[in-house]
């Protein structure tokens, strides 16, 4: 391993050194990078790279005054959060001598960055950091006018809401399906931390409705300990139809919220599809989206592998092993923010090693988490390292799971003060 | 041979950590996910800054080996080589 470690570092040296063009602080001039998207990943590395440097003159473009975080999203949804404590403004990072201009990138070449009125802003290296946008194409029947009725609530902000108030309008006794898409979408214990406080909302308030998870998938993230805590918790309400039991939704009918298998289908009172996803659209307009539309990168800098000088973080990056979360997209800004920094002097980036930490809520004292530790692997992709990581262990006392909650609760906190306290 | 070099070059990262101190050594950056970098947050996990490198050091070695109790830290110590731990424990110890 530590063979193969050296392997790469003279690998990255002679990828950068092939792809470099003259630093701009060699040349003299201020460095001028450029990040799109205000999310985990690229609030945090607009913060990173002033940091790492502060010569660097660092523009954070973002269409919209308040960021929704998606995580705890679900919290909102089964009527334990309002939104308000999702939101978030950028008035902190401005505040870091870093420019937020407010606006939507409408276009991507190798010098610039145009913004929806005209504007463009060079620059030396570029950050994309888009999260994920749906594929309004992929699922017949859902398109933009349907999620009005069948909420997806994967961005979170109004749909969260949606959601939430069709819950509470529902008569007792109704049926609640979540529809969860195939591999590889944003969050990917999130549909069933969802389901898992619906779950609580619909036993409190609604105990005789009943709530289906149709599935396009046969196994999914920390499976064992939801369904453990499923059975214990929410008995008789709560179903999980896996792909090979007919889980996978074909097509939807928004007028009648009408779900399509293979197998039959279901007349939901409240459906929530959850769709297939793609890299948010800036990333197909600068084309460093491939085929499955995501992005791939070079796992030591996040360097795009189809365009030099753009960077992809976050959830619109193929990022081998690591999961699309928040701590994944904060960890992978702060490591591309170091690299960046080191390629603007000329230098050659460290190789990262990164974290992942996921956090999902069964109930409000009740946490279970998924934890990795990452670096790139000799075939060019973030590898998770033998013998780390895990899931929170099967069977542990409810003290440990109530210990996790409050841990939840901690790391929002903490990464989002990180990000734009 | 292998060990002796991979021990030369996590000497090197301490070194350079030292002096130059701007860039956190691999694995560092992330610890903020969890671990507070700001006075400002409340939370059951510990600040990392400032703490004393041996200490870091020990808690590290002690979640990996079970000997301490964690949620995750025993998840994510593994991942972790002693030279690397050093690393990152002498950059926090030097940190505000």
């Amino acid at each position: 391993m530590k063979a193969s470690r050296r392997e790469f570092l003279k690998l990255g040296v002679a990828a950068s050194t092939a792809l470099l063009p003259l630093p701009a602080l060699a040349q003299g001039a201020a460095p001028r990078v450029v990040v799109v998207g205000g999310g985990f990943a690229g609030a945090s590395c607009a913060r990173a790279l002033r940091q790492a440097d502060g010569r660097i003159a660092v523009t954070l473009v973002e269409a919209n005054a308040t960021f929704t975080a998606c995580p705890f999203s679900n919290a909102v949804i089964g009527g334990l959060r309002e939104l308000s404590a999702q939101q978030f403004t950028y008035d902190r990072v401005a505040a870091d001598g870093i420019v937020v201009a407010r606006a939507m990138a409408t276009a991507v070449d190798a010098q610039s960055v145009t913004l929806a009125d005209g504007a463009r802003l060079p620059y030396d290296r570029l950050v994309l950091a888009p999260g994920i946008d749906i594929r309004w194409d992929a699922l017949p029947g859902y398109d933009e006018a349907a999620a009005a009725q069948m909420p997806h609530a994967w961005r979170a902000g109004e749909q969260t809401l949606l959601l939430r108030r069709q819950l509470e309008a529902m008569d007792d006794g109704g049926l609640v399906v979540i529809s969860a898409p195939a591999n590889p979408f944003r969050c990917p214990p999130g549909p069933y931390e969802r389901a898992s406080l619906i779950a609580h909302y619909l036993k409190t308030k609604k105990p005789k409705s009943k709530l289906m998870i149709l599935d396009a998938k046969d196994a999914f993230s920390k499976q064992r300990l939801f369904q453990a805590a499923w059975a214990e918790l929410y008995p008789g309400l709560l179903e999980w139809v896996p792909l090979s039991k007919g889980g996978a939704v074909t097509s939807v009918d928004a007028a009648t919220r009408t779900l399509m298998t293979d197998f039959g289908r279901h007349q939901a009172k409240v459906a929530n599809v959850i769709p297939p996803q793609k890299a948010g659209r800036i990333a197909d307009v600068a084309g460093v989206a491939d085929g499955t539309g995501w992005c791939p990168i070079d796992p030591v800098t996040f360097e795009s592998k189809l365009q030099p000088r753009i960077h992809v973080i976050g959830d619109a990056a193929i990022a081998g092993a690591m999961p699309k979360s928040a701590f994944a997209a904060n960890s992978q800004a702060k490591t591309c923010a170091a690299a960046v920094a080191r390629l603007l002097t000329g230098a050659t980036p460290s190789v990262p090693k990164l974290i992942n930490t996921c956090y999902s809520l069964v109930a409000p004292d009740y946490g279970i988490s998924v934890a990795g530790v990452y670096q790139p692997s000799a075939s060019g992709q973030l590898a998770e390292v033998p013998g780390s990581g895990g899931v929170s262990p099967a069977g542990a006392p409810r003290a440990t799971r109530a210990a996790e909650a409050l841990l939840a609760e901690a790391w929002f906190r903490t990464i989002t003060d990180e990000t734009f306290g | 041979m292998g060990r002796t070099l991979a021990a030369a070059i996590g000497l090197a990262s301490i070194a350079a950590a030292t002096v130059a101190s701007a860039e956190p050594p691999a694995g560092a950056a992330s610890c903020s996910g969890c671990h507070p970098a700001s006075t400002r947050v409340t939370s059951p996990v510990p600040r990392l800054a400032g703490r004393d490198q041996a200490a870091i050091v020990k808690a590290m070695q002690d979640f990996r080996s079970g000997q301490r109790a964690a949620t995750v830290m025993d998840r994510i110590a593994k991942g972790f080589t002693d030279e690397e731990v050093q690393a990152i424990a002498a950059w926090y110890a030097t940190q505000k």
